[in-house]
């Protein structure tokens, strides 16, 4: 047998272990491997968001337009509010490789007080993103879906800024239309909560407010959307009117395409799942850190991997930021 | 621990920091200058850069690449790609790159062509 296995120094040295080509620990290793893994999940996404959008190229809906909000001030302010989460995600970010450098340094106090930071950035983030959702949600002019699907938005003719159903619906009190609940008819049959107006107000409401006209969603060549003259607004809407929206929600959307909602609600609440599974992360290493457990490994490098992983969601933020936001 | 090094040039030499904190502060400045750049150009869109290149909008070309700076940074200074060894670098980089890049062309190419089936095609839509 000795004459049939030969085996060299050198074999050994290679393949006995203990060797360290890429000089980084397996923990560290395997959160890259995880992270790459991560990132094409999201790239998945993403690409699926831009086949839509490349799909209904001509008819998407303008971020600008869409997110216009600021917690607690009235008025138009597109990009503000998510420049805001944007530099929050960043400041955090910063502040954990602040933490992971002060454990190299095995400062314990420092570590602390920078884990605390991030912990407190990624909590203000979430809550932005629910506070944006709620936003979405709930929407801001409401309008009308016709037959096809498409998205009839309401503008005034005069100067064209948006108006907003309630500016202009005449309703008519004595409809008695209320929701239908499964305990109250048809016990196999029940609706969901009813619009504020039904079409027939709508229409009134066009009629009787000369300035109304429509906006439809297609986008000419200055890159903004087609709005109709009052003569065609009227004919359109009367023939194809079908159901007012009011918000957005996983089957109509106020905004325009109803994939732009479904893939808003995805993408950033698969980012915002992430943020908050990283905050609890954070909370537990921040907990080990106080309570010494690395102080006495002389070993930081926990927070070093929470720290990858905590970077990794700020750099998909970035991108989403770019795509659903910029472009 | 204590023999960590950092490198400590970003730009390719062009800015050269003292110490590991003060890079993370320079690449926090770099990130928000890049930032803030987007978002005027968001908010005002010059007239002069929407003009088309390579089918999209030049505007949006200059977002993206701005995009792909930022990510740069923060993978290379904040997540210490910089400190790694050139084999990891490129068992991450590379393998993400050009998965993403192959998903991307795909995708993007099925949803062009998705949309000329219904302008072109019969397929009635504006009801």
């Amino acid at each position: 047998m000795d004459n049939t296995v030969v085996s060299t120094g050198s074999e050994e040295k290679t393949w006995g272990g203990g060797n360290k080509p890429l000089k980084s620990s397996y923990g560290k290793m395997m959160m890259w491997f995880f992270i790459v893994s991560d990132a094409l999940t999201f790239s998945g996404f993403l690409a699926a968001y831009g086949f839509s959008r490349f799909k209904f190229i001509d008819s998407w809906p303008i971020a600008d337009e869409v997110f216009t909000h600021i917690p607690f001030v009235h008025g138009n302010y597109p990009m503000i509010y998510v420049a805001f989460m944007t530099f929050i995600l960043i400041m955090s970010s910063v502040t954990m490789v602040l933490a992971v450098d002060a454990g190299h340094q095995l400062k314990k106090a420092k570590v602390t007080w920078y884990m605390f930071l991030t912990i407190i950035g990624g909590v203000i983030f979430v809550g932005s993103q629910a506070w944006e959702w709620g936003t979405f949600i709930k929407g801001d002019y409401g309008a009308v879906q016709t037959t096809g699907g498409n998205i009839l938005q309401f503008v005034n003719a005069d100067d064209g800024h948006r108006i907003a159903l309630r500016d202009f619906a005449v309703v008519d009190e004595h409809s008695e239309r209320v929701v239908h609940e499964s305990k109250k008819g048809l016990w196999f049959q029940s609706e969901g909560a009813l619009p504020t107006y039904t079409v027939e107000e709508i229409i009134k409401g066009m009629e009787t407010h000369d300035n109304v006209v429509i906006r439809t969603q297609i986008i000419n060549e200055e890159g903004e959307k087609t709005v109709l003259s009052r003569g065609a607004s009227l004919k359109l809407i009367r023939d194809n009117g079908k159901m007012v929206v009011e918000g957005a929600n996983l089957q109509v959307n106020e905004y325009g395409s109803p994939l732009f909602a479904d893939f808003f609600f995805f993408i950033t609440g698969f980012h915002g799942f992430h943020v908050f599974s990283g905050v609890i992360i954070n909370i537990i290493i921040f907990f080990n850190v106080i309570l010494g457990t690395y102080e006495r490994r002389k070993n930081y490098e926990m927070v070093e991997k929470v720290g990858l992983y905590w970077h990794f969601v700020d750099l998909v933020w970035v991108f989403v930021f770019t795509f659903f936001y910029l472009v | 621990m204590a023999d960590h090094a950092h490198k400590l040039e970003i730009l390719r030499g062009l800015i050269k920091f003292k110490s590991n904190t003060q890079k993370i502060w320079g690449v926090l400045v770099l990130l928000s200058i890049i930032t803030a750049v987007e978002v005027v150009l968001g908010i005002y869109k010059p007239e002069s850069l929407l003009v088309s290149v390579l089918g999209m909008k030049g505007l949006n070309w200059i977002f993206i690449i701005l995009t792909l700076v930022k990510a740069y940074y923060i993978t290379w200074d904040f997540m210490h790609m910089r400190d790694e060894t050139k084999s990891l670098r490129r068992v991450v980089v590379w393998t993400a790159v050009f998965l993403i890049c192959y998903l991307l062309f795909i995708l993007l190419q099925e949803g062009g062509y998705v949309f000329d089936v219904y302008k072109d095609g019969f397929i009635k839509s504006d009801f």
